[in-house]
């Protein structure tokens, strides 16, 4: 759960291209084509950028850090004493997305999310995935990430996953991915809402110089969203709240920006209780129902008296309740099964089974060693690949091949040997770069993008997202805890 | 035969709780082996409960006793008419189908001694394979009330060779799970050969052929239920199962006292 670190990626240039810069890289760039002439959704930006001056840019840089410290925009980054607070990096260059880009986007993600959640509808319900062999049974029912006691339940409008964070990298003109589905408790949309604030009020001539898809609209949907799917017991207007772990949380800036965003309380498990039916929460004026909580704990916290005994950060009986149709629980629990790593590798059967079409968005292409033939690929091509343990995530677990050393080589072949359905791996990705400033002037720098999706009565993408970008040059790892910053991401309207 | 039960869970603190939460599974299932004819759960909010059937075809009642109190009592009482079907309990109504109870839980999880035992019973027809399992486990692991609690694993039972019933059930479903066949956790009553009443709250294995449904084994007593069992709840493993789950806020030292009585109930009551 720590922000903007879940899920550590296949971020790592190929060995070939790392350290050497007179190779013509093979990197997409997102602002020059390949002949060096500016692509057109980057005009207005190009020209900025050169008529500014670095010293105007240092004194900008330093103004917007005291507008994230202001704000209080820091990350917990977990053992790390000296300093547990951090900035992270903000990248004054906006990434801009064309309009028909994002609507290739948004047609692609659309897709995704609605097939998800029919997939976990369908595990939940009559299996007839598996009963189909599009997918084997015990890759979900035997896996960790399902959650038996979810099955035979409708939750409210049959959604599972109501706040969806979908990875997506590009390596090409045409060329998107989709790294990671983030189906549980994504979170990173706190700095999505506050770079385009802090971008509005530092280069307010730039921003609207350009005709930029509106993100702030956000909170009002995600409260429009958590309203449509109120549980059956609610007869009248619902009212929400944001389970929060509490303060130790690396996250729990962004609980209590939403809730306040939204207008509503954010609230621990120690303010919860169950009362012949209904859930509460403890005010100063006393007792106030509460009918949808949108909860940034995991499952496993959730109900001591359902999940794990020792928990304190969740109420017990809150999952009865749930099921008894008297809270509603956003996002669902169980919904971690969608995006197993092991799972990911069926998405594109997953999309044909339930939409009866072909993917718009491709998969990272995904050998699965729980198959022999794909197994025996990996163990010849290991120090080409990325290899992730299938339940595990923030990087943990997991081989990067062109980086490791042959003792790390060694120890992951004797690892998938000993468990193949344990390990899955990618090709490493190339991924597209964005101007970034960097002090002495501006320069490429590599980025991925996290959209926002929210499901209710209807599906609401925010335009954009976030980009992480990886600041320190030639690197690919755009996560927060490893020199990853972020910046404003600008949807382009025709 | 008529079974007559008085099930009676009673909590008492050193210091009253200000808050109180019981999910229960108290509520035994009409079914091919058994019929309920009449049954009762008496906790104080039991009216205002939230109900539901939880995955694995448990009726759940979730109930919040009003007020502070040092002490909390819950007593299920009923009749049960149950029929000999030779440990079948058949198809029984859940949504999960038996390919979920294959998963390794950390209560059932299997050691290298289990899984031998069970490769060794293992014989063409699956039913032979369980009862020669639960042949191997009532031979193997010893009726000891003292040697095992709430929290021992499959795993430290069967290395101890020691347990009471729920470490048997643990170890059978373990060791079916291993071989590929669905097993799961049954809580029910208990009523003792040649008494006419006895106190026995007890717990068994269930697992799953095809042909018959789910069928009952007792590892403990090395044999299926009979018309002296009553099924109550089934679950994944004794925390799944558990008939009854609170948890108090407040509360003082907690002192917990379960008492089964199973009577062979008056035929002249039908």
């Amino acid at each position: 759960m720590v922000a903007l670190a879940d899920g550590m990626m296949n971020t790592q240039a190929s060995a070939k291209n790392k350290g050497s810069m007179k190779e013509a890289p093979a990197f997409f760039d997102e602002m020059r084509s390949a002949d060096g002439s500016i692509r057109p959704a980057y005009q207005k930006i190009a020209d900025w950028m050169g008529q500014q001056s670095r010293g105007g840019m240092a004194r900008k840089q330093e103004e917007a850090e005291a507008i994230f410290r202001r704000l209080g925009i820091t990350f917990a980054v977990y053992g790390d004493n000296a300093s547990n607070e951090r900035l992270i990096p903000f990248d004054l260059i906006p990434r801009v997305i064309a309009a028909q880009e994002w609507r290739f986007l948004e047609r692609g993600i659309e897709q995704r999310v609605r097939a998800l959640n029919l997939f976990l509808y369908d595990i939940y319900h009559r299996q007839e995935i598996i009963r189909a062999g599009r997918i084997p049974a015990d890759l979900v029912v035997g896996n960790e990430a399902f959650l038996p006691q979810m099955m035979g339940f409708d939750p409210p409008g049959k959604i599972y996953s109501h706040i969806v964070g979908t990875d997506i990298v590009r390596t090409g003109e045409n060329a998107f991915f989709v790294l990671e589905d983030n189906l549980r408790t994504p979170s990173g949309v706190s700095y999505m809402l506050e770079d385009r604030e802090a971008m509005m009020h530092l280069f307010p001539e730039l921003f609207a110089a350009h005709r930029v898809a509106p993100v702030e609209r956000y909170p009002e949907m995600l409260r429009q969203t958590l309203e449509s799917v109120a549980p059956p017991s609610c007869k009248s207007d619902p009212t929400l709240a944001v389970l929060t772990p509490g303060i130790y949380n690396s996250a729990y800036f962004e609980h209590s920006f939403l809730a306040d965003q939204m207008g509503v309380e954010l609230v621990q498990g120690s303010d919860l209780f169950i009362e012949n039916g209904t859930l509460y929460m403890r005010t100063v004026s006393g007792k106030e129902r509460i009918d949808v909580l949108y909860r940034r704990v995991d499952d496993s916290y959730l109900d001591p008296l359902a999940f794990r005994s020792d928990s304190t950060l969740g109420v017990p009986g809150l999952f009865d309740l749930y099921r008894a149709g008297g809270v509603t629980i956003v996002n669902a629990p169980g919904t971690g099964i969608a995006d197993d790593k092991a799972v990911y590798a069926y998405v594109p059967d997953i999309i044909e089974f339930y939409t009866g079409e072909k993917p718009i968005l491709s998969n990272v292409p995904t050998y699965r060693c729980s198959i022999a033939d794909e197994c025996h690929h990996v163990l010849d091509n290991l120090s080409h690949l990325v290899v992730k343990e299938v339940h595990g995530s923030g990087g943990y677990g997991m081989l990067i091949g062109p980086h490791a050393t042959k003792a790390q080589l060694a120890e992951f072949e004797k690892k998938i040997k000993a468990k193949p359905s344990n390990y899955i791996a990618q090709p490493t990705l190339n991924l597209s770069t964005c101007p970034s400033n960097v002090g002495a002037g501006s320069a490429p720098r590599h980025v991925d993008l996290r959209p926002f999706v929210l499901v209710g009565d209807k599906i609401r993408i925010t335009p954009g997202g976030l980009t992480r970008v990886a600041l320190k040059k030639g690197s690919l790892v755009v996560n927060s805890s490893q020199g990853g910053g972020t910046k404003d991401t600008w949807v382009l309207e025709d | 035969m008529l079974i007559a039960v008085h099930h009676r869970t009673a909590y008492r603190y050193s210091r009253a709780f200000n808050h109180s939460v019981q999910s229960l599974r108290l509520f035994p299932p009409s079914g091919q082996s058994q019929r309920v004819i009449e049954w009762h759960v008496d906790i104080p909010g039991i009216d205002q409960a939230a109900r539901y059937i939880d995955a694995f075809g448990n009726q759940v009642a979730l109930v919040t006793p009003p007020g502070s109190n040092d002490h909390l009592e819950i007593i299920a009482h009923g009749t049960i008419e149950t029929i000999d079907t030779a440990g079948v309990a058949g198809f029984t109504q859940e949504a999960v189908p038996p390919s979920v109870f294959l998963r390794p839980e950390r209560m059932t999880e299997t050691s290298s001694g289990i899984e031998s035992m069970a490769k060794a019973c293992q014989a063409p027809a699956r039913l032979t394979t369980l009862h020669n399992l639960l042949g191997a486990i009532h031979k193997t692991v010893a009726y000891d009330t003292q040697a095992t609690h709430a929290l021992t694993t499959a795993i430290e039972a069967f290395k101890a060779k020691r347990g009471v019933c729920q470490d048997h059930a643990h170890i059978f479903i373990g060791a079916a799970r291993i071989l590929g066949i669905p097993a799961r956790y049954v809580t029910g009553y208990l009523l003792v050969e040649g008494e006419t009443s006895s106190v026995a709250h007890h717990a068994w294995a269930e697992a799953y052929v095809d042909e018959l449904g789910w069928i009952g084994f007792d590892a403990a007593n090395g044999v299926s239920p009979t018309e002296r069992y009553v099924r109550l709840a089934v679950g994944l493993d004794a925390v799944t199962a558990a008939p009854v789950r609170g948890n108090m806020r407040g509360a003082g030292e907690e002192k917990l006292t379960v008492e089964v009585v199973v009577d062979a109930a008056h035929s002249g009551q039908q």
